[in-house]
């Protein structure tokens, strides 16, 4: 090797993937790109806003925990979320593109809001609550049996079909909000049985939202054992991997593509419930508020894995609630948020590169 | 200065993490105009140490030479901008494009598309060597064989002087190798240089000019192949001697146990029938070959008596014990496993059936008995966690641990889990297809060697096989399909591979 070419030689990088990585490693890179993340938002905050970052992101932590109230609407929103992350979870590892959330999310929501005005009433404050819970679970069901049932008979594309059921069932809304206004004319149905709070989760040892962890929690735990435990669970990673090798394996494709999506349905269906009994008590064409597409990134972004997916819900809801503060607190609006939001994520996913692949630096011309 | 070696490789080391090393210290050469076969057992480092000629892998240490120059290939662009050419095992292309779409993709050119002249340079490159191709026909309605080609026109359009071929016999038909090889000696003559990867050693002998043996990571040695025999070859490979035989022993306890007749299965488009009027029985205690060109009903077979295709008409009747007769043709696919009649059918792509790629051999090992057990909800993982410890112990297959993906392991390895499976389950009827395909030869024996052992436990072994040699020295009897009929079922012991080639073309004795 000529010392000239040492000289002259330009860097080279070369991109190996990692055969594996230690687990201290892999999270220290995830560490290491928070940081990065946090100093990148801060210059970007200064060179918008002028503010001093330091104060925005204390803004943005005052936001989401900075009262108890603030603290217990981040956990409310934070399970929601998980919830239905965890409805799409069986959806996605049987590789069938639910992006219909949002519409299953709605029908739900329909069904407790049905429950509550007509029955609320008229039933004790127990059954009203179990009977919102069943319905729930049977709208959002429907809304994700009927893709399914086209798929599997038909193998019809379940990204378009779960994608139009949710404009679907965004015009029901519109159409059930004209019977259900309150007031009339007001074009919305306002808080529902503000007086009487029938058919609203009742608070449990003095938590608001007590009942809606709960329900997440016992979800959440029970789709873990389903998706790793049971038969089922398996008969549906085979059928995502391919459904070739189910049908080998005497799986019914079909049967599996229709139960696991009504599983994943009734899951987003009991999420709408969650939102209009237990949080919101009234119902709109933005009910489901975007978190049946913001849930996709939630499951994938942990790989369905249940303890990831907590992390990154109340992440993300930390951040969404934080904003909120902020846009009142430094004058910003709400997007300034997103732009923090978005440079986390950029981070966050854009480290699994490094976890996946090391980069090996040399000069050309040096051997080796 | 004229340059005599093509690629020169120096003291080349390439390590995976801290413990494997793929490649230790290897020096060798490929010289210009010359096949050079790469041989070596599975995991013995051919394909890592071709990786880093393409530019997939770089070197830890050591440095290549090409045409007289040191290089440094980092990317698959720098191979190409040093002619170096690979074609992959796993083909690259873009089913709903043709031939042609594919073999220009990627390339820089004028803003204009002109598809005729690149037609026409495509027309001119087959015309040279003897392709059988037509550019303006898409991949997805292409053979195995013809994908292939594409691959191989798509290196020498971009003016590839070196060609590294990985396996690319695994997938071919004995005739379909042949045509390979003439365009391969074609290329020779016109002044290309080779490099061939191959575990196949009749292969080796047949193609090339020189052989370069690599043995667990290790550089062995290079000989001229018109000094080489297969014997000093496998010596070379394997590190000791081996002896090549089939252990055939005679049948015992012959008595029928599957019978099929007048069975006709159509296409799935309908327009067809795949299979007619096919009459045969397999008998306890017995290898039966099925031997014909691919794509001649085989799968179709296998596939209709284990109830994955819908039959036109015919019956499957099954003899569990002397005496007893069930019907297969109203069957389920279940129903007709759980019999105790198994099939492991090795597809071209090795993954496609039979395995799920992401899952450990574990869950793999659960696929065909996930729905035993004594829970009807919760699955069972003592049991095949035993089995699976079982298959990898027997069989010796080299894995990290019974938790990694099968998809990681290598191919003779995976195909070691797959027909470690069906065997465990001690089956009556054993069905396989291309066990070893794409196997090495310690590999091929072990399953050779298995399926006699199924036979001599009494079980019927239909198998599905594609090297003629090899059916002669394994199987009793021989049935050859030709366009979805039989053409013969001959007495293994007695017949010939020119008997059993004429069958195969549909010739009537």
């Amino acid at each position: 090797m000529s010392s000239s070419e040492k000289r002259n030689g330009r860097l080279v990088i070369h991109m190996v993937k990692r055969d594996t990585i230690s687990r201290p490693k892999e999270w220290g890179i995830r560490l290491i790109a928070v940081a990065l993340s946090l100093v990148v938002c801060a210059i970007v905050i200064y060179l918008i806003t002028r503010q001093n970052p330091i104060e925005v992101y204390s803004g943005i932590i005052n936001g989401a925990i900075g009262t108890s109230r603030r603290t217990w609407v981040t956990v409310r929103e934070s399970v929601l979320l998980l919830l239905i992350a965890v409805g799409l979870v069986p959806a996605y590892r049987m590789r069938f593109w639910n992006i219909g959330a949002e519409g299953q999310i709605l029908m739900g929501g329909a069904a407790s809001a049905a429950v509550m005005i007509y029955l609320g009433d008229k039933m004790p404050a127990g059954a009203s609550l179990i009977l919102i819970l069943v319905l729930s679970m049977i709208a959002g069901m429907i809304w994700g049996l009927i893709p399914a049932i086209f798929k599997a008979r038909f193998n019809t594309n379940e990204t378009l079909f779960t994608l139009m059921m949710n404009y679907t069932a965004m015009q029901l809304i519109t159409y059930f909000i004209v019977y259900w206004e309150n007031p009339k004319g007001s074009n919305t149905v306002g808080v529902i049985n503000q007086a009487t709070k029938a058919g609203w989760f009742p608070k449990v040892f003095g938590f608001q939202y007590f009942l809606n962890v709960l329900i997440v929690a016992v979800v959440t735990v029970l789709m873990t054992v389903y998706m790793r435990y049971t038969k089922q669970g398996y008969e549906l990673a085979v059928v995502g991997e391919s459904a070739n090798t189910a049908r080998y394996a005497g799986i019914n494709v079909r049967k599996v593509i229709i139960r696991t999506m009504m599983i994943s349905g009734a899951i987003c269906g009991l999420a709408g419930a969650v939102i209009v009994s237990g949080a919101s008590h009234t119902i709109s064409t933005s009910t489901a508020g975007g978190r049946g597409f913001t849930a996709i990134i939630v499951a994938w972004m942990s790989k369905f894995n249940p303890v990831t997916m907590i992390i990154v819900s109340v992440f993300l809801v930390f951040m969404q609630q934080g904003s909120i503060q902020i846009a009142t607190q430094f004058g910003l609006n709400e997007n300034a948020s997103d732009i923090i939001t978005g440079i986390l994520l950029f981070f966050l996913i854009g480290c699994e590169f490094f976890v996946n692949y090391s980069l090996e630096i040399y000069r050309e011309g040096k051997e080796g | 200065m004229a340059q005599e070696n093509a690629i020169e490789l120096k003291n080349v080391t390439k390590r995976f993490g801290e413990k494997v090393l793929a490649n230790d210290n290897i020096s060798m050469t490929l010289k210009k105009g010359e096949i050079l076969a790469i041989l070596g057992e599975n995991g013995s480092g051919k394909t890592t140490l071709m990786n880093m000629l393409s530019g997939i892998y770089f070197p830890d240490e050591g440095t290549i030479i090409v045409n007289g120059k040191e290089a440094l290939i980092r990317s698959p662009r720098d191979a190409f901008d040093l002619k170096i050419g690979m074609i992959h095992q796993h083909f690259k292309l873009i089913d709903i494009m043709t031939a042609a779409q594919n073999i220009i993709l990627g390339l820089e050119g004028s803003n204009r598309l002109d598809m005729k002249s690149v037609r026409a340079s495509i027309k001119e490159l087959t015309d040279r060597y003897g392709f059988d191709l037509d550019p303006g026909q898409k991949i997805y309605t292409m053979s195995v064989s013809q994908k292939q080609t594409v691959e191989i026109i798509k290196v020498l359009y971009r003016g590839a002087d070196i060609l590294i071929l990985d396996e690319p016999t695994a997938v071919l038909t004995p005739q379909e190798t042949e045509k390979l090889f003439d365009v391969l000696r074609n290329m020779r003559n016109a002044g290309k240089s080779i490099i061939i990867i191959t575990h196949k050693l009749n292969e080796v002998l047949e193609i090339s000019d020189r052989v370069s043996v690599l043995r667990k990571g290790r550089y062995i040695g290079t000989v001229e192949t018109r000094d080489a025999t297969a014997e000093s070859l496998t010596e070379m490979m394997v590190g000791e001697k081996v002896t090549l035989n089939i252990d055939r022993t005679e049948p015992v306890n012959v008595r029928p146990c599957l019978e099929v007749k007048n069975l006709n299965v159509r296409s799935a488009d309908k327009t067809r029938l795949v299979l007619s009027d096919i009459n045969f029985t397999a008998n306890t205690g017995e290898i039966l070959g099925i031997a014909g060109i691919s794509g001649n009903g085989q799968k179709e077979l296998l596939e209709a008596i284990v109830r994955l295709q819908n039959l036109e008409s015919g019956e499957i009747l099954f003899y569990p014990e002397p005496g007893e007769c069930v019907s297969l043709q109203n069957k389920k696919s279940e129903e007709v496993t759980s019999l105790g009649i198994r099939m492991a059918f090795v597809p071209e792509d090795r993954l496609g059936m039979g395995l799920v790629g992401s899952m450990d051999i574990i869950d793999n090992m659960m696929l065909r008995s996930y729905a035993e057990g004594k829970s009807a909800i919760f699955t069972d993982r003592r049991t095949p966690k035993e089995l699976a410890q079982k298959v990898v112990d027997k069989l010796e297959v080299v894995t990290p641990g019974l938790g990694t993906p099968v998809r990681r392991l290598s191919g003779g390895n995976v195909q070691k889990v797959l027909v470690g499976r069906e065997i465990a389950s001690a089956p009556k009827v054993l069905l396989v297809a291309y066990p070893v395909r794409g196997l090495d030869i310690n590999s091929s024996y072990a399953i050779y060697n298995l399926l006699g052992e199924q036979k001599e436990r009494g079980c019927a072994v239909v198998c599905v096989g594609e090297d003629l040699d090899v059916l002669i020295d394994l199987c009793d009897r021989i049935l050859v399909l030709a366009g979805g009929q039989i053409s013969g079922i001959v007495d293994a012991r007695t017949t010939t591979k020119e008997e059993l080639g004429i069958l195969m073309t549909g010739g009537k004795e």
